[in-house]
């Protein structure tokens, strides 16, 4: 008799799930708010940087005619540009004419490189010059000689308000120090401070002469434009004409969609620091949840006995997973809500807008859900072992080992968490090529984790000291016996170290890079600007107080016309034409000399052509003039050698081949050129030079500054020493930020060490009874679990920091160009901190097991 | 009376590398409806091996176990946790009482398995039929080995099953307390008219059944052998 029976197709009981989940769960509270706890940190940072960046965007929005102050501003290179649509409109128009020159204070005799403003008209429209005091921004317009100076300038000097400067050849009073201003670009201010002079002052200073560089922005206001105009429409309409003139514009909405991008990109590069937290955090949870089934299991069984389904059974811990998962979400919201407001402080130095504070719900939504659903996705892998529990385990006590088919549903969710993290870093980074190397490499710091934890686990086995006392052997046994923590925490507390590791040698490779150049026989000043007639004095002042020239080069700033006779005009007429617009767009800057020098080298052809061919063909050639152009500049723009390149040197062509092209060492601090001229060509032409040289003190550059400036104020000096002071400061405002935003992981790291170790207690708890039921002291079982703690601490510590040294190489061999050397103090800072918090953390959970009954412990925590 | 268990050929081996062990061999006997039968045998005899495949909580290597008419070998782990469910009541000999469950949460899991309703009336009363009426919302640790044997059988008996496997009920408990546990369990066992199958390695409790299997060696010894072994 053999009765067919099925299954009624019952849909999960949820009611009966949830009750048996919130059973199960009364507890275990706690330590399920401990797994989930890891999570927290991370989701607190993408909440907070998220409504952040909100904030931020629609404050940019808000306030995107004072980021601009103008409805429009056109600018070239070329003073007499005109845009006749815009003329005929009833408008108002600002001038302002910027170049880099050096300024001298006669207070202290000292002199800086600054980007001279002379401004005509009212601008800004919309917003002000921020300046302090506040006024100053109207009364330095009142026709006489005043300027406003950048702050950081006014510190540098230790000159104040009412002080003088020197520009060329007038001399201005400091009306006030200029906070910010719509036309200055954050950042660009740092290298060349921004100084305003009223316009009408600018002929009187001598500055401009021919062949200065100076750049001319206009900036429009509209009065009442017609109704169906609309600025932008225009500008695209009369894009073409626009570039051909060499004109650039930019609108309201342009600077707007370009300062979002900006911060855009930076909120999405702080999201990527915020995910690796948050990453960090999964894998405590994953680890945390895997002991926790573990310890399930039998109660899984028991309840498979009894006719519990598989589902049933995994219904009921994914649902407790997913609760406790929720309420950490919705802390790390309120957590990151708050530190959303540190966030404008933290960030004060970049940012373009006041920033207000607003709850951000999309940003709070969007964070609560992620947290439920990383925690869910990184629980299920452990959690899926639920729909296995054999029952029999009632019976016999163990899960039966034997050989069990791979479990589908395992590698599915690694399938979708590979998809998560490539997803998510994809919605970041928005390339998925770089979202895949993203995944990869964390993949691979996870794998190079785990294969030390396993590789020291064989190790340990395969080489174990017999011989040593009881105390050593019982420790060192726990690295690798059943139940063992060394997996999860080599993976979770390394990880963590890796990344504040490698954060910090990052963070050093970058200012030894910085210090690298300012070594002993690296150039270290550069005057530029330099007359062809000023040239012998400029050098005969340098050969008299002993300074070497180093480099003196002749500059002949030109345009390119056309590239095998197709021009400009036919590259934007015919699309078939592959060419790119911005050689033609640019201003070239060119050199002429017959050699390469130290940081160049020949990649193809030649620079000249060679002389040992026949009477005929020297004659044949002897017009032609070589150029050579960067390698990679000729691959981008696909051009090829012997390509004919026609030049309009201020307004004389001159027509060229492609001779050769060069490799060029761009970092070296000396003058680089994308194009060399050979020689006997370009003499004629408009020039100025440049000349290089080495001093060997603040002291010794300042003088000489002083003494060059004093008699030559058209030249400009760029003392690198003062740059790399600048470039430090602007380190340390980066490092400050990316510090702020290790934080995370920090905390993230410690949270998953203190989950790992509290959980690793009741791996070992059973035991430490036992061992004390038989006789072994307080004293003993302090020591093993202090040692296995150590072990455990040195190890997760030394595998992270070894993991961040080969990222560190990695990056500095393959992004920076440079050698790594690690600097071991850090190293020993690091692996002490991490290896003695383990300790200290396991010792603390532990002191119950020591200090009370064996028996009360076995009662209160088995169960 | 119809038969309640089948049991035909059953073999158990266990394969580790080239390795096999086989622990039951070639085991065939029936239990009619209403019943009492014990399975002894010394340690490492295949007791609870057998047990663990009459109750479909393992799969044979070869052989059949028809349930109540129902051939368990032929159907999935979660058939036949459906087949336990509806048919089968266990008594553990560590009682496997959910830990995190109060006493009358215990004893309702079955039954809400079952999507009864009034359960909990029903688990008071089983939990007063055991003597356990006032621990009702104590958990497993809260109570003694006897109290947690006693829930036990309350929970077996909650969803009124066809047959009740008994793993040494009383193995973990000293003699007096175990004597009250083989009271209650035939008792209840006589008042639901439950077939009652018992591992144990007590001959004097196993006396107490209608039949006896004697394992050894994973085998049933034939009654020679087992009178055999009596005498001697």
């Amino acid at each position: 008799m053999d009765k067919k029976i099925s299954i009624p197709n019952q849909k999960v009981a949820w009611q009966w799930v949830f009750l048996m989940a919130w059973r199960d769960a009364r507890k275990s509270r706690s330590r399920l708010f401990l797994f989930i706890s890891s999570i927290v940190i991370g989701i607190a940072a993408l909440v907070a940087i998220n409504s952040f960046s909100d904030n931020l965007q629609s404050d940019i929005n808000s306030q995107a005619n004072e980021l601009l102050g103008a409805d429009l501003e056109l600018a070239s290179n070329d003073s007499s540009f005109r845009y006749p649509v815009i003329e005929e409109m009833s408008h108002e128009v600002s001038y302002e004419n910027s170049f880099a020159s050096m300024i001298f204070f006669p207070k202290n005799q000292e002199s800086r490189l600054v980007d001279v403003r002379a401004l005509e008209g009212a601008f800004p429209y919309y917003g002000k010059i921020e300046t302090e005091p506040a006024d100053a921004e109207a009364t330095f317009r009142d026709g006489t000689r005043k300027a406003l100076v950048d702050q950081s300038v006014l510190v540098q000097y230790n000159v104040g308000i009412g002080d003088s400067i020197r520009i060329g050849r007038v001399l201005f009073k400091i009306e006030g120090s200029l906070i910010s201003s719509p036309s200055q670009s954050i950042g660009a201010t740092l290298v060349t401070p921004a100084v305003y002079i009223p316009m009408a002052y600018l002929k009187e200073t001598e500055l401009i002469q021919k062949g200065s560089r100076v750049y001319y922005r206009r900036f429009y206001k509209f009065n009442d434009p017609p109704a169906d105009f609309n600025i932008d429409d225009q500008i695209r309409t009369d894009s073409d004409s626009l570039r051909a003139a060499r004109i650039s514009s930019e609108t309201i909405r342009e600077r707007k969609e370009e300062t979002g991008d900006t911060f855009e990109d930076l909120a999405d590069f702080l999201n990527l620091v915020a995910f690796v937290a948050l990453l960090l955090g999964c894998v405590g949870v994953a680890s945390a949840v895997h002991i926790y089934i573990k310890e399930k299991i039998r109660l899984v069984a028991i309840l498979r006995c009894l006719g519990a389904s598989g589902r049933d059974a995994f219904y009921i811990y994914l649902s407790q997973i997913g609760a406790i998962g929720l309420i950490g979400s919705i802390l790390g919201a309120i957590v990151g809500t708050f530190i959303q407001t540190v966030l404008p402080r933290v960030f004060a130095d970049f940012l373009p807008v006041d920033v207000t504070f607003s709850l951000s719900w999309p940003s709070i939504l969007g964070g609560v859900l992620t947290g439920l659903f990383v925690s869910i996705l990184f629980a299920l892998s452990p959690l899926i072992a639920v729909r296995r529990a054999s029952p029999l385990i009632t019976l016999r006590g163990i899960q039966e080992s034997g050989k069990r088919k791979i479990d589908k549903a395992q590698w599915l969710i690694y399938g979708f968490i590979f998809l998560f993290i490539v997803g998510f870093a994809f919605i970041q980074i928005g390339s998925i090529r770089d979202s895949l190397i993203f995944t990869l490499f964390i993949g691979l710091a996870f794998g190079f984790l785990a294969g030390i934890a396993k590789i020291i686990m064989w190790l340990v086995k395969r080489f174990f000291p017999d011989s040593w006392s009881y105390v050593w052997r019982q420790s060192l046994a726990n690295l690798h016996r059943p139940n063992n923590q060394t997996l999860v925490l080599i993976s979770s507390i390394g990880l963590g170290t890796a990344l504040i590791t490698t954060l910090y040698f990052i963070q050093a490779l970058l200012i030894n890079e910085v210090e690298i150049t300012t070594n002993n026989d690296r150039p270290n000043l550069m005057i530029f600007d330099i007359q062809s007639h000023q040239v012998d004095a400029i050098n005969t002042k340098a050969t008299e107080r002993g300074l070497p020239i180093l480099q003196s080069v002749p500059i002949v700033t030109m345009r390119l016309s056309s590239v095998n006779g197709i021009t400009y005009k036919q590259v934007l007429e015919d699309t078939s034409i592959n060419m790119r617009g911005g050689m033609f767009r640019r201003e070239w800057r060119v050199t002429y000399r017959d050699s390469i020098i130290a940081s160049e080298e020949l990649t193809s052809g030649t620079l000249k052509m060679l002389e040992s061919r026949s009477e005929e063909l020297n004659e044949k050639y002897k017009d032609i003039v070589l150029v050579s152009l960067e390698e990679d500049y000729v691959e981008r723009n696909n051009l090829k050698l012997m390509d004919t390149l026609v030049w309009d040197v201020q307004g004389v062509p001159i027509t060229t081949q492609l001779g050769s092209t060069r490799k060029i060492d761009w970092q070296m601090v000396q003058t680089n050129f994308l194009a060399l001229f050979p020689t006997e060509v370009l003499e004629q032409a408009p020039q100025f030079h440049v000349l290089i040289t080495r001093v060997k003190s603040t002291e010794e550059g300042a003088l000489f500054q002083r003494d060059i400036v004093k008699e030559f104020p058209n030249v400009s000096v760029i003392d690198v020493g003062l740059i790399l002071n600048t470039i430090d400061d602007i380190l340390d405002k980066i490092a400050f930020v990316i510090r702020f935003m290790a934080l995370f992981s920090i905390i993230t790291g410690l949270l998953v060490l203190i989950s790992s170790v509290i959980l690793s207690k009741f791996q070992r708890i059973k035991e430490s009874v036992l061992l004390r039921t038989m006789g072994g002291s307080r004293k003993q079982i302090l020591s093993i679990n202090s040692l296995e703690y150590f072990f455990l601490g040195s190890l997760a510590s030394l595998s992270g920091i070894l993991l961040a040294m080969l990222g560190s190489w990695g990056l500095a061999y393959y992004s920076f160009n440079s050698t790594f050397v690690p600097n071991i103090l850090p190293i020993i800072t690091v692996y002490l901190i991490i290896t003695c918090l383990t300790i200290i953390i396991g010792l603390f959970n532990s002191r119950g097991i020591i200090s009370k009954p064996p028996l009360e412990v076995l009662r209160n925590e088995i169960q | 009376m119809s038969n309640i268990l089948e049991v035909s050929n059953l073999t158990k081996t266990y394969s580790s590398g080239s390795k096999s062990l086989t622990v039951l061999s070639d085991i065939s006997f029936t239990i009619q409806s209403g019943d009492k039968l014990s399975i002894v045998g010394s340690s490492g005899s295949g007791k609870t091996t057998l047990l663990g495949l009459c109750a479909g909580l393992d799969r044979a290597t070869s052989g059949s176990v028809i349930l109540n008419g129902i051939s368990l070998d032929k159907l999935n782990e979660d058939e036949r946790a459906y087949v336990r469910n509806q048919h089968v009541g266990f008594v553990f000999q560590n009682f496997q009482l959910l830990p995190t469950l109060t006493a009358v949460e215990n004893i309702m899991v079955p039954m809400e398995l079952r999507r009864e309703k009034g359960i909990r009336k029903k688990a008071l009363e089983l939990l007063d039929r055991v003597g356990l009426a006032e621990r009702h919302d104590h958990y497993p640790t809260q109570l003694s080995g006897g109290e947690q044997q006693r829930i036990s059988i309350a929970r077996a008996f909650s969803n009124n099953p066809q047959i009740l496997f008994a793993d040494e009920p009383t193995g973990n408990l000293d003699e007096e307390t175990s004597e009250k546990i083989e009271h209650l369990l035939f008792e209840l066992n006589r008042e639901s008219g439950t077939t009652l199958v018992l591992v144990t390695h007590d001959l004097d409790l196993a006396k107490k059944t209608d039949r006896i299997i004697k394992l050894k060696g994973g085998m049933v010894l034939h009654p020679s052998d087992q009178l055999a072994t009596e005498n001697g």
